[in-house]
């Protein structure tokens, strides 16, 4: 048995200790935010954060994350009370068929969490491995933009509020 | 006493004679040629793509070889130097003179010694010709107004004038032979390999004092803090190399030995803009000094079970994070049939290996290549050093390597990105 903690809770995993995280969050755990792309690591869809680095589910076996602490979109926040992050992407409409935003939103949340005040060309860098077929990266560009300047006027209304995890 | 009497008189000369050959005249500054010839402008540019000149001159996300880029030596950091036209920080007041001396002398316009890591001692050989089209070349590029900086090196190797000494011991002015046995093909990649494309500044160890050691010429080196593998029959890649594979490799990709990572991106990334005969000239020279005629070929080995045996945790790692790429038998684009096929599985020291996983492969920006992902926030040291060991014992038949877990840390402590 490995456990895992997701988002805050400890789950008792009965998988195969090479079972890719993706398979476990989507199959074992129900958690189907993560989405399967390429399964390769080579297009982001499947990225989630562990230990504030974001990283690719499907080329992560779950023998090496006891202990760690992993975040998925399930995280950040829900439909009804979306995070800062995913408030944004909906206010700038980034998504086409949305199958990447997911992915994205992860890679997002890993660079604002341990930098806020992110360059464009630091944020065109660190978003470089997620993919978006239809073409909303400018989208989604503007809406990292919008949820860092969101997360530093927060800033520096209540200058010791923590951010979610 | 006599001896000692002798031994200063001896020092003396020698001091005296390094200070003569360390004396040069500034060539005084001068309005410069702009304008050349259209086909001469860009053959310096086909020449300055073989040369690589950018690799060491521009600095990343710089502007075009207006230097700034730090290059590590044992010595300290060596910064790639401004060699736009402009007049005051780079080199627009350099008459042709100036420029053939650093190229040929390794001796800026002012009459300072230059390091070798600027390696002159290559473009020593270069015809006037050559030189001609590069310096028209360099003297048509934009003028860009940026400060060398300053070099970190330690005393002494902060001393100019011991590089005097360099030159006199280790300088060899000497064109490249010509082999009229070979063909001209096999001539044309001579030439480039030795003069211009100097293969040898990184495949040829160097000795303490910097300098490539002539007895082994294409042994295998170092590359910012990578592995250089021999170009000779020393190779320990068990893919036979031939002028076409050698080709498909400096090109774009090879599927019998894969594609160029680390230090050597760059270098292919030049030569896909550089005429292909030039690109198949420097391939038929390699191929011959890899040539192996009395040895029969080997084999790419796979110890699959012994390897498990040995390393099971090395094993299960590998089966979760490597084989949906690496076990599909050249399946996935960019993969090679067996991860065996890679030199540098075979090489002395795990160093390449752990680069690869730690900071992964992206080509460079608008090109199509191999892709993979970087490790490091996956994967933590004691992880990576498993899988490494377990891709030596599997995949390789030299002996394991001793010290992979200190390289991982050494690899990782390198990393700049945040």
């Amino acid at each position: 048995m490995i456990t895992l903690n997701v988002n805050g809770r400890s789950h008792e995993i009965a998988d195969e200790p090479n079972t890719p995280l993706l398979y476990v969050l989507r199959d074992t755990l129900e958690l189907n935010g993560a989405k399967f792309g390429c399964g390769l690591g080579q297009c982001g869809s499947c990225t989630v954060v562990v230990d504030g680095k974001s990283v690719f589910s499907c080329l992560t076996p779950i023998s090496i994350l006891q202990g760690r602490k992993i975040t998925t979109l399930e995280g950040l926040g829900s439909e009804d009370a979306p995070s800062p992050l995913q408030r944004a992407f909906i206010e700038e409409q980034a998504a086409q068929c949305g199958y990447c935003i997911p992915g994205m939103i992860m890679r997002a949340h890993a660079l604002l969490t341990a930098n806020r005040t992110p360059t464009d060309a630091q944020i065109r860098e660190h978003m470089n491995p997620n993919l978006c077929r239809c073409g909303t990266h400018m989208r989604v560009l503007a809406a990292i933009k919008r949820a860092a300047r969101g997360m530093q006027a927060a800033d520096a209304s209540a200058p010791r509020q923590e951010v979610r995890p | 006493m006599l001896r000692l009497v002798l031994s200063i008189i001896f020092i003396a000369i020698l001091a005296a004679a390094a200070l003569f050959y360390a004396t040069h005249l500034t060539i005084p500054e001068e309005r410069t040629q702009r304008s050349f010839a259209p086909d001469i402008v860009k053959r310096g540019g086909e020449l300055a793509a073989l040369g690589y000149c950018a690799s060491c001159h521009t600095a990343e996300n710089g502007k075009p070889f207006a230097g700034g880029r730090p290059l590590a030596t044992p010595f300290g950091t060596i910064y790639g130097t401004n060699i736009t036209p402009d007049p005051e920080t780079g080199i627009g007041a350099w008459t042709r003179a100036a420029f053939n001396r650093a190229m040929r002398d390794g001796v800026d316009r002012a009459g300072r010694d230059l390091y070798p890591a600027f390696p002159y001692d290559h473009f020593t050989k270069l015809t006037d010709e050559d030189l001609g089209a590069l310096y028209a070349f360099l003297m048509t590029r934009e003028a860009v107004r940026a400060q060398n900086p300053r070099n970190e090196l330690a005393f002494p190797y902060n001393l100019r004038l011991l590089l005097a000494g360099w030159k006199l011991l280790y300088l060899d002015k000497a064109p490249v032979p010509i082999d009229p046995t070979k063909s001209a093909e096999w001539n044309r990649g001579a030439y480039l390999v030795e003069a211009l494309s100097h293969c040898g500044a990184c495949h040829t160890p160097r000795d303490r004092f910097g300098a490539e050691i002539a007895s082994k010429r294409l042994d295998g080196g170092e590359a910012e803090g990578w592995w250089a593998p021999p170009l000779n029959r020393t190779s320990p890649s068990p893919v036979p190399w031939s002028e076409e594979s050698l080709f498909n490799y400096l090109r774009s990709w090879d599927s019998g030995h894969g594609g160029a990572v680390g230090p050597m991106a760059p270098v292919v990334a030049a030569l896909a803009a550089v005429p292909e005969q030039d690109v198949r000239a420097i391939a038929a020279y390699i191929a011959s000094t890899l040539a192996k005629p009395s040895e029969s070929e080997k084999r790419v080995e796979d110890n699959q079970t012994p390897a498990i045996q040995a390393n099971s945790q090395g094993a299960q790692l590998y089966a979760g994070v490597c084989a949906a790429c690496h076990e599909t038998g050249g399946y996935v684009p960019f993969t090679v049939a067996s991860l065996g096929q890679h030199t540098s599985i075979h090489g002395p020291d795990p160093r390449n290996v752990i680069h690869v996983i730690i900071h992964g492969i992206q080509p460079p920006e608008g090109t199509v290549g191999a892709i993979m992902p970087a490790f490091a926030d996956t994967l933590n040291d004691a992880q990576i050093a498993e899988i490494v060991s377990y891709l030596r014992a599997r995949f390789s038949s030299g002996p394991q390597w001793s010290n992979i877990a200190d390289e991982v840390g050494r690899v990782r402590r390198r990393e700049t990105s945040p």
